[in-house]
């Protein structure tokens, strides 16, 4: 029998039967315990304490290496995002003219550029750009995303119907190809970049999310709690979105080292951020065309933006991994 | 069967007619027109003239219309800036060398990608797994420029081995196909693993082995057959990525593609170019999946019975 207890979500102790009224002697007021289950987890034994399933999924994830090192990696350059002066050398913009175009030494770690600047001070403040331009996309890209999703699943009908011939379109035009067109019609800059990525890339996460709700909709304990008078509202809080979150946390692990990607690819073809702004990709084309002798512009940026890319792979993986083991490893 | 193709074939030209809408609008929202105003700055009639023998100088929606038209026809017209050349004698010049390279790409990326598969899987959680899953994951998410510089400078500065750049004879394809197949190679690779470790531990392989099959045969008829099949659904939209020539690869290698081309015309506004190589694309991304769909619908039984 399942005890009331449970719904009621009551602290519960252990009821002893009292000896004078009910039970006939000690022995048996003993046996009588009624112990129910929160009780049961103050066991000793810790194997039977309840755990949640963030908790679980923190654990599934902390024992793949990989993406614990990536995630530490990606602490690092969280850190270096935020304050690059705490780690850089020189002004960003801060040009000797005298020491330009040498290679790696003791005072300029990575070498310099074509003016002179410290590589690798330009290298920590293109990380900074290359972190900007992925959060500020994402965030927009949830905002965006998972508003059209949630109002094309829980409105259904006509505005069901005209999200899902707009994706449709979206879906159908290579994101790239729009990006670089949105990025001639608006010309270079940070605040554009961020428009062009934008624009192509929301239809995915409305897709999960409208998928999602749809898929929850059906589910007994959705349609119970409407049964008893949940306002949608409630139901959108308590137990459609808990339920989302793990697809929309593995497209987003995936889809922030795309945006870097896309960002360092626009700017390495010049169509990305305007000039003083160091990007990585920029840094990666201007070494590029001095490969020959000047080897080094060019493979730091591109070693940094390898390595920021491949800890975001592994973390996306192991994120993957830890909240739906249903996949084979 | 039939009515459903018929039903997808009007989807993918309601598709591409949108597409042409957007991509027409986006390109003449652009102030200015296919000249440098800077360089060639022109005195008022002379200005519409020149718009006016470009067709440029007609309301917007005439000028979607005389599009349409020559595009159902093939007729793509003058490309803005290799004036010498209409945009179908561009696309005869530069399209075989795209299509070269992604053909090429293709043969080499699926062979290598199926055999990263079938170690990582069959042989699990060793360090061969490890090695062919680190692989095939660096191969399609490090970008692929940062892959061709790391090449160029690898085996063309300091070995001195291989051209750096360029497309005359065949030693200059060896390293921008292999930049560029590293790509669909990862990404296969990924496939693979996941669908043979699904099939591995699936019923029918072990009553296979349980009803006395002889390995091989085991391996042909079950394991390697059903794990082809989330692969070639993969397999099919990457193929128009490839024939239209990898943006990046041929800017790196300085390759004279489509791609290449493309990322010029639209900052130089070259609006037939832009226009064609778009529509192309997406046509091609279009067909491939339609393709691809009704493959499998003849393909697999069991897709067939549930339309």
């Amino acid at each position: 029998m399942v005890s009331p207890a449970l719904f009621l979500q009551l602290p519960i102790t252990t009821y002893q039967l009292p000896l004078t009224t009910y039970a006939l002697d000690k022995e048996e007021a003993n046996m009588a315990n009624v112990a129910t289950y929160p009780q049961a987890w103050k066991l000793k034994d810790e194997s039977v304490r309840q755990r949640s399933v963030w908790g679980m999924a923190m654990q599934r994830f902390l024992r793949n290496r990989t993406a614990t090192v990536g995630l530490i990696f990606l602490v690092l350059i969280f850190l270096i995002a935020a304050v690059p002066s705490l780690f850089a050398h020189f002004g960003r913009d801060e040009a000797n003219f005298v020491d330009a175009w040498q290679g790696p030494s003791a005072r300029y770690w990575f070498g310099t550029d074509a003016l002179g600047r410290d590589v690798y001070t330009r290298i920590l403040y293109g990380i900074q750009t290359s972190m900007l331009v992925g959060l500020t996309t994402q965030a927009l890209l949830l905002v965006i995303g998972i508003g059209l999703g949630g109002l094309a699943g829980m409105a259904g009908g006509k505005t069901d119907f005209a999200i899902m011939r707009l994706v449709d379109v979206m879906a159908a035009f290579p994101q790239l190809l729009f990006t670089i067109l949105l990025m001639a019609t608006l010309g270079i800059g940070l605040r554009n970049i961020v428009i062009a990525l934008v624009i192509p890339g929301w239809v995915s996460l409305c897709q999960i999310t409208r998928a999602q709700i749809l898929s929850l909709r059906e589910t007994v304990f959705v349609q119970a709690a409407a049964m008893i008078g949940a306002r949608p509202g409630h139901i959108l809080r308590r137990h459609l979105l808990p339920n989302m979150i793990a697809p929309i946390i593995v497209n987003v692990s995936f889809s922030l080292p795309g945006i870097i990607m896309a960002e360092a690819g626009l700017s390495f073809l010049g169509a990305g951020i305007a000039k003083p702004r160091p990007s990585l990709g920029q840094m990666v084309a201007e070494g590029g065309q001095n490969i020959t002798y000047y080897w080094h512009l060019a493979l730091f940026p591109a070693l940094v933006l390898a390595l920021i890319i491949l800890a975001f792979a592994y973390v996306a993986d192991g994120l993957r991994d830890a909240l739906d083991p249903s996949q084979t490893r | 069967m039939v009515r459903y193709i018929i039903w997808r074939i009007l989807g993918v030209i309601g598709v591409l007619l949108a597409i042409s809408l957007i991509t027409f609008a986006l390109m003449h929202s652009i102030p200015g027109g296919p000249w440098d105003e800077l360089k060639m700055p022109l005195s008022g009639v002379q200005r519409e003239n020149m718009l006016r023998s470009y067709g440029l100088d007609r309301p917007l929606w005439e000028q979607y219309a005389l599009f349409i038209k020559n595009l159902v026809t093939f007729n793509l017209g003058y490309s803005f800036v290799h004036r010498s050349e209409t945009v179908n004698e561009f696309f005869a010049r530069a399209w075989p060398i795209s299509a070269w390279l992604g053909i090429m790409t293709m043969l080499v990326a699926f062979p290598l990608g199926l055999l990263l598969g079938f170690i990582g899987a069959f042989r699990q959680n060793t360090w061969w797994d490890y090695a062919a899953t680190t692989i095939s994951l660096s191969g399609f998410v490090l970008p692929s420029f940062v892959l061709g510089l790391g090449t160029v400078l690898l085996f063309s500065i300091v070995l001195k081995w291989l051209p750096p750049g360029g497309w005359d004879s065949p030693k200059h394809w060896i390293l921008p196909v292999f930049v560029n197949c590293l790509g669909p190679m990862g990404i296969i690779a990924r496939y693979t693993r996941v669908a043979l470790l699904e099939v591995l531990r699936s019923d029918y392989v072990r009553t296979a082995r349980a009803k006395g099959l002889s390995e091989r045969k085991v391996r042909l008829r079950h394991i390697f057959r059903n794990a082809l099949n989330p692969v070639l659904a993969v397999a099919g939209p990457l193929v128009p990525v490839l024939i239209t020539g990898s943006l990046f690869v041929e800017t790196v290698f300085y390759i004279p593609g489509i791609g290449r081309y493309f990322a010029a015309s639209v900052f130089q506004r070259d609006y037939p170019m832009i226009m064609a190589i778009v529509m192309l694309f997406c046509t091609l991304v279009g067909v491939v999946n339609l393709i691809t769909d009704i493959f499998y619908l003849l393909a697999d039984p069991r897709i067939r019975l549930t339309r």
